[in-house]
């Protein structure tokens, strides 16, 4: 069993101003999951009477990008490839003050204590992330022959579960390896090709027009993403937006 | 709008635009860096070599290209500041503060690109009325004579050494996150590419440091041409 304190941010409304409040964490399980001991404190909290901390979730195995959370200053926390419903308590020592805090970016605000609105990343995809015309159904293995580079290099870009972290790591709330990620997907797969340049030039120009901010290529985005998405994939979202800007302004 | 305005905002109003321009900006200095170090390295081979160097540049395309090259560079820096300036003002306003800050794996030079970006700045408005514009009377006395003389009579000053080496420090810390990051800018890092860029990046900054850095250190402290 695990005693800890807990500094999370609590606030109201997208109005409120929002502070740290401390929490006794006092008889946590090892065994249990980080969003389990959010659980057993929120418990806690509802019995006394309290308001329960708001935190997001859905799945609570990795694969919904629904938790947020930044732990120690750090989205899903230090622990490399996952996500916090990932989390043991287990990597938590006796008496830790571990540090709960939303997922900040400006373009990303705060709904309620931890939860915040991402939606500015659906309108990214909305701009472009998508075929135009319905392909049907999968075709059949190997009827469209893909290398497999491209097609390792699409995979790994689409295991990007949209959670955000990336923008949360980032010292300039920049979406780059998120919309990059998206961009990559479509862009190394034949079914993406007609559509490759206005693609990127609409994702980009909307990723600007939410308030996300510059990359700066320090590449805490690859370290904080729990799928482990690489900066490989901005480098090529940059040559792919230089050249399809290229051919806007000055070609057709 | 027209044919030329229209590409220029495009360019300026996008995020990864006008990363572009710091990017290619920033090679047309680091280019222009390695040309002036190998330049001011000849005065080890004597003041004859130096001021037959710092002649020939002056008469270039019959004066003129010494001009070109200053008006290229000059256009370049501003457009450098300007965007970086500018990309660093949407920065801050796009991120919000943690109560509790971490870094993952961040270096430090990534992280005052600015602040190493407006000391350089500060120092080459200093070196250009120093040495080009050479507002001291006396100074220019003597560079009229010999290029050589006035820098061995420039570095003797204390206080002209210590900028002169915090200067190209804090370019070297600007340089070590710079040459890297533009090849990213540029598109053309990769996992694999990785390893060479950091060699090459760090090669270079190494080599700018100690070659900048050896000229003053030479004449103030082990009396070098004087
Ligand atoms: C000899 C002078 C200079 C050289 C060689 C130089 C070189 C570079 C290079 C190569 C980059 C990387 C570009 C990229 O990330 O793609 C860079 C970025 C930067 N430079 Fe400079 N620079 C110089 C002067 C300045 C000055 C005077 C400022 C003053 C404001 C400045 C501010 C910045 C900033 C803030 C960045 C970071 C931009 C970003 O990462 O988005 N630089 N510089
Ligand atoms: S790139 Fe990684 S960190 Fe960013 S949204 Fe996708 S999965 Fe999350
Ligand atoms: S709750 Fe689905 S990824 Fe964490």
């Amino acid at each position: 069993m695990l005693n800890l304190t807990l500094k999370v941010w609590r606030q109201k409304t997208s109005q409120d101003t929002g502070s740290m409040e401390t929490y006794d964490a006092k008889n946590i399980p090892e065994e249990a999951s980080f969003l389990e001991m959010l659980d057993i404190v929120n418990t806690r909290i509802i019995m006394s009477g309290g308001e329960p901390i708001h935190f997001d979730h859905d799945c609570r195995e990795g694969i919904c990008g629904s938790c947020s959370l930044t732990i120690n200053g750090v989205p899903h926390s230090k622990e490399k490839g996952i996500t916090t419903c990932q989390i043991h308590m287990r990597k938590f020592k006796e008496g830790d003050t571990i540090w709960i805090e939303p997922f900040r970016a400006r373009a990303f605000p705060v709904v309620r204590d931890l939860i915040v609105d991402r939606s500015a990343m659906d309108r990214i995809i909305a701009a472009g992330g998508y075929i135009d015309v319905r392909t049907g159904s999968a075709v059949d293995a190997n009827s469209i022959p893909i290398s497999k580079m491209d097609a390792d290099s699409a995979f790994d870009a689409a295991a990007c579960i949209g959670c955000g972290a990336c923008i949360a790591a980032c010292k300039n709330s920049s979406a780059m390896l998120f919309t990059a990620a998206k961009v990559s997907h479509l862009g190394h797969l034949p079914q993406g090709q007609p559509e490759r340049d206005k693609r990127v030039l609409s994702m980009v120009r909307q990723m600007d027009a939410e308030g996300f901010g510059n990359c700066t290529n320090q590449y805490e985005c690859e370290a904080a993403c729990p799928k482990e998405i690489s900066v490989d994939h901005i480098a090529r979202m940059n040559r792919d937006f230089t050249s399809a800007l290229i051919k806007e302004q000055l070609i057709s | 709008m027209n044919a030329l305005l229209c590409p220029i905002t495009a360019v300026w109003n996008s995020s990864i635009g006008k990363k572009l321009l710091v990017a290619l900006t920033g090679l047309a200095l680091v280019l222009f860096l390695a040309g002036h170090l190998i330049g001011n390295l000849l005065i080890y081979l004597g003041a004859e070599a130096f001021d037959e160097y710092a002649k020939a540049l002056h008469e270039a395309l019959r004066g003129g290209g010494v001009w070109i090259a200053r008006i290229g560079l000059l256009v370049c820096l501003v457009i450098h500041v300007a965007a970086t300036i500018s990309l660093t003002r949407a920065n801050r306003a796009a991120s919000p503060k943690y109560q509790h800050e971490a870094v993952i794996q961040a270096t430090k030079s990534s992280r005052i690109m600015i602040w190493s970006g407006l000391t350089i700045l500060a120092f080459v408005i200093f070196h250009l009325l120093h040495f080009t514009v050479r507002v001291d009377s006396e100074l220019a006395e003597i560079a009229k004579a010999s290029p050589h003389k006035m820098v061995i009579v420039g570095f003797s000053n204390g206080l002209v050494v210590l900028f002169y080496l915090i200067a190209m420090t804090l370019l070297c810390s600007h340089l070590s996150h710079g040459v890297a990051s533009m090849f990213q800018t540029l598109g053309f890092r990769s996992r694999k590419a990785a390893p060479l860029i950091a060699f090459l990046s760090k090669g270079y900054t190494l080599v700018i440091w100690l070659g900048f850095c050896s000229i003053p250190i030479a004449i103030y402290f082990f009396h070098f041409g004087c």
